[in-house]
């Protein structure tokens, strides 16, 4: 009797509540939700993420009052090729999200300046360095660069030297704007060491698996 | 704004506006660098304000990209160079986590107390300057005196006055030397008095609080969407320091008090700034007595350098030097951002690393970036004079803004 009781109890004991990476994971158009370095990270569709950034700023489980920063990240190996980081900050609970996106350099992201104003610079910077298009977005000037600036310069194939140099011309008394013209060739030293790559020596497999079997 | 109807005809109305648009810098003294604002004018009132930045762009995000992570931390003293060590210590405290290394006890109480320094540093050139734009000149002249008592410290721990290099990934570069504790703590004893005095030049002047008093009202719901944080948010009544909320290296171990403000406004901001150097100067006694002797880097040659003495002696030692400045460190692939309470406000760096020696990607969060954004809704319908009071509440510095 006492036995069957006690079963009773455990059956109706509800399930822990769901943590605050389930709960984002559950939302709609977010495909994992993940613990970096303690720091929560959410993975999102591009497209949902004006409804996602409402649904974080204004959900009293989430409560992202800030977004503290907005900024591209280029893997030009990956069809996709940028990533859109999103750093949120919750003052009232006292937490932190990223929020990443992936987009190319055509497929414009939906602009959150509606949902945080403080987003229409950084939405201006990701632009202007990276070529990343924001949709809805009233004042995408570039902010950084010159005037008159072409190229995104923080995309990993364009050079660090630049295209263009400024100088300014005593003859004609004006700036001019000329090709880079660099007096020795931009020096790029790789240091990936190839000693560091090989783990193992060839004809030194038996030594290895020693060692393999000796770790546990 | 000021328009009269000049012709109309069915739906269509023409209206003549009687505006003007100047331009504000790029070389103004209140301008605190290289600002060039565009202010749409109805007479003396601005109408609109658009801040075009990036006259001081280096493109250090991406310089940064082509060093190895030592490498890459003087260029952190370089972006807001009037408080160079607090920015240090975001990059420094990101590439710890990456790399799962911790400093020192030592260098963790030397970094918090540099980091208050720095604060300090920091909140007498905004608090003077921001008084000689509108038009009080002598504490600029008290504050530098008293800045250069700091920057003296600066050079004695590190070498240099401005551009420190002085926190390094593991530690700091070196210990202070002998006497330095004994003259910071000498320092902090007099420095609330200098503070007094200089709140008597402004704090009660009537002036003062006629241009400041009421002026660039913020609401703390307009500072959260505008992206404020430290001194600017806290004036604004939002009860928010990093250094209480989410405590790094020593904050924990100290008592201080935050400031808050009620009315948000320019004479707020102010206050929070007074406030807070002097609760710096409690957290600078505070780390002075509970620093005790001991390593100032962690003991793997792998991310600090061995001692002079050391490398004269060990072939090892002379390895290690060598490979740590030509090939510097490699760090796991992986990405966090950090932040820092820095005297402007929260200063964040998201740094990816793809298990190389240099970072795949430092995007540098800039306190003032997210401040100055919001001149253009602070400022409608204020005077022109009243932009000035504006810009310098906001402690705007280019460095940092444009990077």
């Amino acid at each position: 009797m006492a036995d069957e009781q006690e079963v009773a109890a455990v059956a109706a004991e509800p399930p822990p509540p769901p943590t605050l990476a389930e709960q984002l994971a559950a939302l709609p158009g977010v495909h994992r939700a993940a613990t970096e370095k303690g720091e929560l990270v959410i993975w999102a569709d591009a497209a949902v993420i004006l409804e996602l950034s409402l649904t974080l700023r204004d959900d009293p489980r989430f409560a992202f009052e800030q977004v503290m920063d907005i900024c591209g990240v280029d893997w030009p190996e990956r069809k996709l090729r940028f990533d859109v980081v999103y750093n949120l900050l919750s003052v009232s609970r006292n937490a932190r999200l990223r929020v990443i996106v992936q987009t190319d350099d055509v497929i414009p992201v939906a602009s959150v300046h509606t949902v945080w104003p403080v987003a229409t610079w950084w939405e201006r910077e990701a632009w202007d360095l990276f070529g990343i298009v924001f949709s809805g977005q009233p004042d995408l000037r570039r902010i950084l660069t010159d005037y008159g600036f072409e190229g995104h310069p923080l995309r990993k194939d364009f050079p660090l030297t630049g295209y263009v140099e400024v100088r300014y011309d005593e003859d004609r008394k004006q700036v001019v704007y000329e090709p880079v013209k660099l007096t020795q060739d931009f020096r790029n030293f790789d240091f990936l060491s190839p000693w560091e790559a090989i783990t193992s020596l060839p004809g030194d497999e038996k030594a290895l698996a020693a060692r393999a079997e000796a770790k546990p | 704004m000021s328009a009269t109807v000049i012709a109309e005809s069915g739906a269509t109305k023409t209206l003549q506006v009687d505006t003007h648009a100047i331009n504000f810098g790029p070389q103004h003294p209140a301008a605190h660098g290289v600002l060039r604002l565009i202010l749409e004018m109805d007479g003396e009132v601005v109408e609109r304000a658009d801040p075009h930045i990036g006259l001081l762009h280096r493109g250090t995000e991406k310089l940064i990209e082509y060093k190895s992570y030592i490498q890459a931390v003087p260029y952190f003293d370089r972006l807001d160079y009037v408080s160079p060590m607090a920015q240090e210590h975001a990059f420094v405290l990101a590439i710890e986590k990456l790399l799962s290394i911790e400093a020192p006890e030592r260098a963790k109480w030397i970094r918090t107390l540099f980091s208050e320094i720095t604060r300090v540093l920091n909140h007498l050139l905004n608090v003077t300057t921001y008084a000689l734009d509108v038009g009080a000149i002598t504490p600029s002249l008290w504050g530098f005196e008293e800045r250069e008592k700091l920057m003296a410290f600066y050079e004695a721990a590190s070498g240099a006055r401005m551009h420190s290099n002085y926190f390094r990934p593991g530690g700091v570069a070196k210990d202070l030397p002998a006497g330095l504790e004994a003259q910071i703590g000498e320092w902090a004893e007099t420095f609330p008095a200098f503070v007094d005095d200089l709140e008597t030049l402004l704090t009660g002047n009537r002036i003062w609080k006629q241009r400041t008093v009421d002026i660039g009202i913020f609401s703390a719901e307009q500072a959260l969407a505008w992206g404020f944080t430290g001194p600017c948010l806290r004036a604004s009544g939002v009860p928010w320091d990093l250094r209480r909320a989410q405590p790094y290296e020593m904050y924990n171990h100290v008592k201080f008090d935050v400031a808050i403000g009620r009315n948000g406004d320019c004479y707020d901001r102010y206050l929070m700034r007074i406030a807070e150097m002097r609760e710096s100067v409690k957290i600078i006694k505070q780390c002075l007595a509970a620093m005790k002797p001991g390593p100032v880097k962690v003991l793997d040659r792998k991310f600090s350098p061995p001692s002079r003495s050391e490398m004269k002696r060990s072939m090892e030692a002379l390895i290690h030097h060598f490979k740590l400045y030509t090939e510097g460190f490699h760090v796991p692939a992986g990405a966090t951002y950090t932040a820092v309470e820095s005297p402007k406000g929260e200063f964040g760096v998201y740094l990816v690393a793809d298990g190389t020696n240099r970072p795949y990607r430092c995007k540098i969060r800039a306190t003032g970036f997210a401040h100055l954004q919001a001149i253009e809704a602070m400022a409608k319908r204020h005077m022109l004079a009243d932009a000035v009071a504006i810009i310098g509440s906001l402690d705007i510095v280019f460095g940092e803004i444009d990077r």
